[in-house]
């Protein structure tokens, strides 16, 4: 194994063991001579992206796939949650043997800037001030995110990436990283998301902006230097998020009207239907492991997400003589990021002539399908990936590497 | 719609159309097959011309199956969907049994021959004799091997001749560059004149390109 940087040797000089929520991620730290210019014109410098790694880099460097997590997501991708407890959030479809065999592939899974699990972001402390940042944090961009995840690729001696792949505000990510560095990217799986979002998207996100700041612990974005949390605010915000994740259908068929552990209707404000407590379930226990701040500055930077806009409009502009294999996913019952927004991407892709597959997969399951137990799924992903393996050259699993995992 | 029959009577034949489609095609192309199926034909040249092949497919479940298999194709309607490409965006477009399944066959064509520098296509001759027969002595759609379906579950909606097609070329400006005739067993009616071909012909190939203008 000389030679292969494998996941678990912590080779890299820059990368160190941080604390308790993050304790099974490394770190890369980036200073003055790799200062991120953000969109917004800010120049952050330090930062730092806490990441999970997977498998083993080959010689050649020539399989990694980079795993982009969505809005509430994190690097926990494929071990057990440090926080929580639970599977990795996508152990369903990585690992070895699985559609993305993690005995044949290197898969690494970074924290977000602005996320809260490590990576730089609104509870980091600021440099200036020696408090934690709250709103003083530069708003940040899908763009600021993806040049973020590029210094990490670089940080370990990774030129250029085998596939970028990447659900809802991971697939937003798949696709800036396909525009920006067309020459680093040799396959693309942009899953249930769109190239831009609408106004129907960025109303829901106020929505939940609004109720975090509506929370009096909010205290304007200082709530860590206060001792409170807006607990309140933040899990009424994912619970209208929640909403949309889920298709009215495969609501109604869990939930129905069905009344949670009592014969009738109260007269009163309790949880009296399943769908109410179910609701207040999700938001309570996301306030565990998510900061309110962080949900802002994130929902914020989907919100400005439009790739076209950065290409005079013109969205096949953004992919204009990229060699990437992509291959676009969508969801029949996602209501969130529609199949529509997926063949816009599609339709400008073709108009470049890009090397493109496009699949609507039949699932009840709404914009979170991409997450669960889809058999097309994983078919497709598991096939898309062999064949561009083949094309690049990845040599195949290896018997020796299957039994070892 | 675009799936192309699915006969088994016609598994010989179909096999020698593809067969033929692929000597058309230049070594190390770059292909685009309008109403690929499940992949046959896309596969076929990938493997025996190693051309740099994308695929159109209207049905979702065809699409899933190739993309599964580790081709390049996405889901569209060739009535609707070729408009997103650039001119001359292929080296060849191809139509292999679809040209039938379309809404507008001419505009189909049309499109072809804007995105591809070459356009191939294929169809079931519906001057063939058995079909003449079938109209003339029973009074009824044919039903054949080839086109198994009965008129009113058939997915094809604008059947045509050898003879309609060498017209239709002329109306959009086609060249033939080269065009066989299959007969039921799937062999070339070379040297054949037109008009038997149009009544021995089960299927024919057409390789096109645009008349400059």
């Amino acid at each position: 194994m000389t030679g292969l940087l494998r996941a678990d040797e912590g080779e890299n000089a820059k990368t160190s063991r941080s604390g308790a929520n993050e304790a099974k991620s490394r770190i890369a730290s980036f200073t003055r001579d790799a200062a991120l210019v953000l969109d917004c014109g800010v120049s952050l410098d330090p930062f730092s992206i806490a990441y999970q790694a997977y498998g083993s880099l080959n010689a050649e460097k020539s399989n990694a796939i980079l795993v982009c997590h969505a809005l509430t997501g994190d690097q926990h991708v494929a071990n057990a949650h440090p926080v929580t407890g639970k599977a990795g959030w996508w152990e369903t479809i990585i690992g070895p043997g699985k559609p993305v065999d993690t005995n044949r592939y290197f898969v690494i899974c970074s924290n977000i800037l602005g996320g809260c699990m490590g990576s730089t972001g609104p509870t980091s402390i600021n440099p200036v001030s020696g408090k934690p940042y709250g709103l003083d944090f530069p708003v940040i961009t899908i763009s600021d995110m993806v040049n973020a995840q590029a210094r990490l690729v670089t940080s370990l001696g990774i030129d250029s990436l085998f596939c970028v792949i990447g659900g809802s505000m991971g697939g937003m990510q798949v696709l800036e990283w396909a525009a920006m560095y067309k020459d680093r990217v040799f396959a693309a799986m942009p899953i249930a998301t769109a190239a831009r979002h609408s106004s129907q998207n960025i109303a829901f996100h106020e929505v939940g902006r609004q109720a975090v700041m509506a929370d009096p612990n909010w205290r304007a974005g200082r709530y860590l230097e206060e001792g409170v949390m807006p607990a309140k605010g933040l899990a009424v915000a994912r619970m209208a998020a929640h909403i949309t994740y889920l298709s009215d259908k495969a609501l109604h068929q869990k939930f129905g009207r069905k009344l949670q552990n009592r014969p009738t209707v109260s007269f009163g404000f309790d949880a009296d239907f399943q769908v109410e407590s179910y609701l207040r379930h999700q938001g309570a226990t996301f306030v565990d492991r998510f900061d309110a701040n962080s949900y802002l500055y994130i929902t914020r930077a989907m919100d400005y997400f439009d790739v076209a806009a950065d290409h005079g409009g013109v969205l096949a502009k953004a992919f204009t003589g990229s060699k990437t294999r992509f291959c676009v996913i969508s969801f029949t019952s996602d209501w969130l990021y529609p199949t529509r927004e997926s063949r816009r991407i599609v339709h400008a892709l073709n108009a470049v002539a890009a090397n493109v597959s496009f699949v609507e997969i039949e699932s009840d399951k709404g914009h979170d399908a991409f997450l669960l137990e889809e058999p097309e799924l994983f078919a497709t992903v598991s096939g898309f990936l062999k064949s561009a393996a083949e094309k690049r050259g990845i040599a195949p699993t290896r018997v020796s590497d299957a039994t070892d995992a | 719609m675009l799936n192309r029959p699915p006969s088994a009577g016609a598994a010989a034949t179909t096999r020698v159309d593809l067969l033929l489609i692929a000597e058309m095609v230049r070594a190390g192309a770059r292909v685009l097959d309008v109403g690929c199926g499940a992949g046959e034909l896309l596969k076929l040249l990938e493997d025996t011309k190693n051309v740099d092949g994308r695929g159109v497919e209207i049905s979702q479940s065809g699409v899933n199956f190739c993309v599964a298999k580790g081709l390049s194709v996405v889901q569209g309607d060739a009535d609707r969907d070729l408009i997103n490409y650039p001119d001359g965006a292929f080296d060849y477009a191809i139509l292999s049994q679809t040209l039938q399944a379309t809404q507008r066959p001419k505009y189909v064509l049309e499109e072809l021959l804007r995105i591809g520098r070459h356009a191939i296509v294929s169809f079931p001759n519906f001057g063939n004799w058995r079909i003449r027969m079938q109209l003339l002595v029973e009074g009824k759609m044919p039903v054949t091997p080839n086109l198994p379906e009965a008129w009113y579950l058939s997915p094809n909606i604008h059947f045509c001749t050898i003879k309609d097609f060498l017209d239709l070329c002329d109306e959009v400006g086609a060249d033939v560059e080269q065009q066989v005739a299959l007969n039921a067993y799937g062999r070339r009616l070379n040297g054949v004149p037109l008009f038997l071909q149009n009544i021995i012909g089960e299927q024919a190939v057409f390789l096109l390109t645009r008349k400059p203008r």
